[in-house]
């Protein structure tokens, strides 16, 4: 697992030149300040209630996502964090609808800008989906059609969802192109993705998912497979634009180095499950999941070369069988410490562990916020 | 791009000259007596003698060699019993059995072969793509396994069975007679005469495009970029047949190639079974009493084909993958 969970790397330079052209459109960004955070009173446009994704299979039935439950207000941005196979990317799919009805069973609701998404008609989702909520992916290269020009995908996305000329999409694409900072876009509008850098081939899928507007922009690891320079002038550029239009952003990763930056609240997964959700500070700061304290042990610390990683022992389970009570019981070290054997037989609840109230967690584990301050965090790299 | 088809063509000429050198080689060593065949029946030793003579079978290889690939580019004359037969360039010799210079032979051969070929290939790159398309779509439903299961129950009948059964049942009945008729002389002839054996040779083959195009579309559909067209919330249709079946529609296009330049050296069982006087036929018949010199044209013919093919599908790939450059 400690390649999945990767907080920083060595800096590639080989896109940077090409990607400075980018860059140069808004210089301020590097030095951006974190915008001011704090509770949002408003509505969320996004709004997931038990949440469960189920695949039948011929070996019985696969539990990819259960009883999720978050929101996403308008200008925030959720983070969804967790191992490959934790479900992150499934309850993603859900709310896009793109899950195929025939071979997925999704329950629970999904309320989106108040409507709801679960049970919807496929025509209604494919009416929804690019319109009030867009996606952008892991691998702009693979995600982007290779015989289509980009701005060819750019306009059929807008048209699809607007009645207009073929010469208004055009210039809506040239704008967007300009919007997320590709250079002399009019240029650019008919070249075909091979012929694009990998962090440009991105800004193209940010401009595609954001040309109709959406109010929700669910970020499928979109800086995965980019340089570190390309990957945060990605994640600078979604940040602004997010602040730009005011959408809700989900931001689905298993890097916690991106998730410090970009992100409002984390929602951490395990086996289909949160394990532990809240504002950012207080969980990356102290968090109270022994799950969380193994992520925040495999990353590398970028100063103190010399501290070993501390990958979490064993492998994410099998969603077609999860452990009887808690599912990360297999692999935690603190099982012990919980009387009568709880974790093997009772499902935590996710609920208010501390004080702070806005910060749950799904741990028996008594008084975990001074667990992490007497033995977790000094061993931390 | 120019640049590169011109190296192209002189690539194929080189491949042709050799294949010409090559056939005419393996001939050469044959341990036949040519002029005895190609005298055909009433031989006499005269007869022999001004073959021999005329066609140069006593010179040694080199000499005959460059007199065939003389003929081919300027032309040449043959006597035969007397008279001199002209033969203009292209010349690919001269069939003393059917008493016509082989090029002649060939290009009244070749447009039949052709009509059926093509005609053939749309039925079944027609057939084949749309019925692996939608079993793909539908994978794993009944749809998709009676598209699977006829075309394999197809393709496991032999060719010549399905056409034979083909033309004694339904060539005359259900369909017109098979009979070829040139196409300026009557378009609609034409293809009457031919339907039947273009929905034969369409059908069998369809099935082996129909598991191609299933196979390559299930490839394309999983790929991440048609996750992000669904995303775009276009609809499943436009999803399935502009970004999927682009995708999946240039490796069946190197398949096509292969197969028509394969199909053009002659659809042996259909001609022969159907009564069409194609390239297939005239080659069946020259290969039966060692008819040399037509022989040696019908390989040229095929090399010919199989390059130029080659050189098309690579040129078509530039168009249909804008990632492919020539260079």
């Amino acid at each position: 697992m400690a390649e999945e969970i990767v907080g920083a790397r060595v800096p590639a330079a080989r896109e940077a030149a090409d990607d400075a052209a980018g860059t140069s459109a808004g210089p301020e960004t590097i030095g951006r300040t974190r915008r001011a955070r704090g509770r949002s009173d408003d509505e969320p446009f996004l709004s997931v209630r038990d949440l469960t994704v189920t695949f039948p299979t011929s070996d019985g039935p696969v539990h990819a996502v259960q009883g999720l439950s978050y929101s996403v207000p308008l200008g925030r941005t959720v983070a969804i964090v967790g191992e490959s196979g934790s479900g992150k990317s499934v309850s993603s799919m859900a709310i896009m609808g793109l899950h195929d009805p025939k071979s997925t069973r999704v329950t629970g609701s999904i309320n989106l800008g108040g409507i709801e998404i679960v049970g919807m008609s496929q025509e209604g989702l494919r009416r929804h989906r690019g319109a009030d909520a867009a996606m952008i992916f892991q691998d702009p290269q693979s995600s982007l059609h290779p015989f289509f020009t980009v701005g060819n995908q750019i306009m059929e996305a807008y048209r699809e969802h607007n009645n207009v000329s073929k010469r208004a999409a055009r210039e809506r694409a040239v704008e967007m192109l300009g919007m997320v900072g590709i250079p002399s876009p009019r240029r650019r509008l008919d070249d075909f993705p091979h012929q694009f850098s990998g962090g440009m081939r991105q800004r193209v899928m940010i401009a595609m998912a954001l040309v109709n507007n959406p109010k929700l922009l669910i970020a499928d690891e979109p800086t995965t497979a980019l340089d570190v320079t390309v990957q945060a002038q990605i994640l600078d550029l979604i940040m602004d634009l997010q602040q730009e239009f005011g959408s809700a952003v989900l931001f689905i990763t298993h890097d916690l180095g991106v998730v410090a930056e970009i992100a409002d609240d984390i929602l951490v997964m395990y086996g289909g499950r949160c394990v532990e959700y809240g504002p950012v500070n207080s969980i990356l700061g102290a968090p109270v999941h022994p799950y969380t304290w193994g992520l925040l042990g495999s990353i590398p610390a970028v100063s103190g070369a010399s501290a070993r990683l501390r990958p979490i022992p064993g492998t994410p389970p099998s969603l077609l069988a999860l452990p009887k009570g808690c599912s990360f019981h297999p692999r935690c070290e603190y099982v012990s410490r919980v009387p009568n054997a709880a974790c093997r037989e009772e499902l935590p609840e996710l609920r208010p562990r501390t004080a702070d109230v806005e910060r749950l967690s799904r741990c028996h584990l008594y008084q975990p916020d001074q667990l992490f301050e007497a033995e977790v965090l000094p061993r931390l790299p | 791009m120019l640049s590169y088809i011109l190296r192209r063509i002189a690539t194929a000429i080189s491949v042709i000259v050799v294949t010409m050198v090559a056939s005419f080689g393996l001939f050469f060593l044959a341990p036949t007596d040519p002029a005895g065949a190609m005298c055909g029946r009433n031989c006499t030793p005269e007869r022999i003698a001004d073959i021999t003579r005329s066609l140069g079978l006593d010179e040694p290889f080199l000499p005959q060699v460059t007199k065939y690939m003389k003929g081919v580019v300027v032309g040449r004359t043959f006597t035969s019993g007397g008279t001199t037969v002209e033969c203009s360039a292209p010349c690919l010799g001269y069939s003393y059995q059917l008493g016509q210079p082989v090029t002649k032979l060939i290009g009244n051969a070749l447009p039949v072969t052709f009509s059926i070929v093509i005609g053939g290939a749309v039925v079944y790159l027609f057939i084949g793509v749309l019925a692996g398309t939608v079993a793909a779509r539908l994978r794993g439903t009944s749809v998709d396994r009676l598209a699977v299961g006829a075309s394999l129950g197809i393709s496991s009948v032999p060719y010549f069975v399905v056409a034979l059964l083909a033309a004694l049942y339904l060539a005359g009945t259900f369909l017109p007679r098979s009979e070829y008729t040139p196409f300026f002389d009557n378009p609609f002839a034409w293809a009457s005469g031919l339907v039947a054996a273009w929905l034969i040779l369409g059908l069998t083959n369809a099935a082996g495009y129909t598991r191609y195009a299933r196979a390559s579309m299930i490839e394309s559909l999983g790929e991440d970029y048609v996750r992000t067209a669904r995303a775009k919330g276009i609809s499943e249709r436009r999803v399935v047949y502009r970004h999927g079946l682009r995708a999946a529609i240039t490796p069946i296009a190197t398949i096509f190639g292969l197969d028509l330049a394969f199909q053009l050296t002659g659809a042996i069982f259909t001609e022969a079974i159907f009564g069409l006087p194609g390239l297939g036929v005239l080659t069946l018949r020259a290969f039966s009493f060692f008819d040399l010199p037509v022989l040696m044209g019908a390989v040229l013919v095929g090399a010919v084909a199989l390059v130029v093919m080659n050189l098309v599908v690579d040129i078509v790939y530039t168009i249909l993958d804008p990632r492919v450059r020539l260079g």
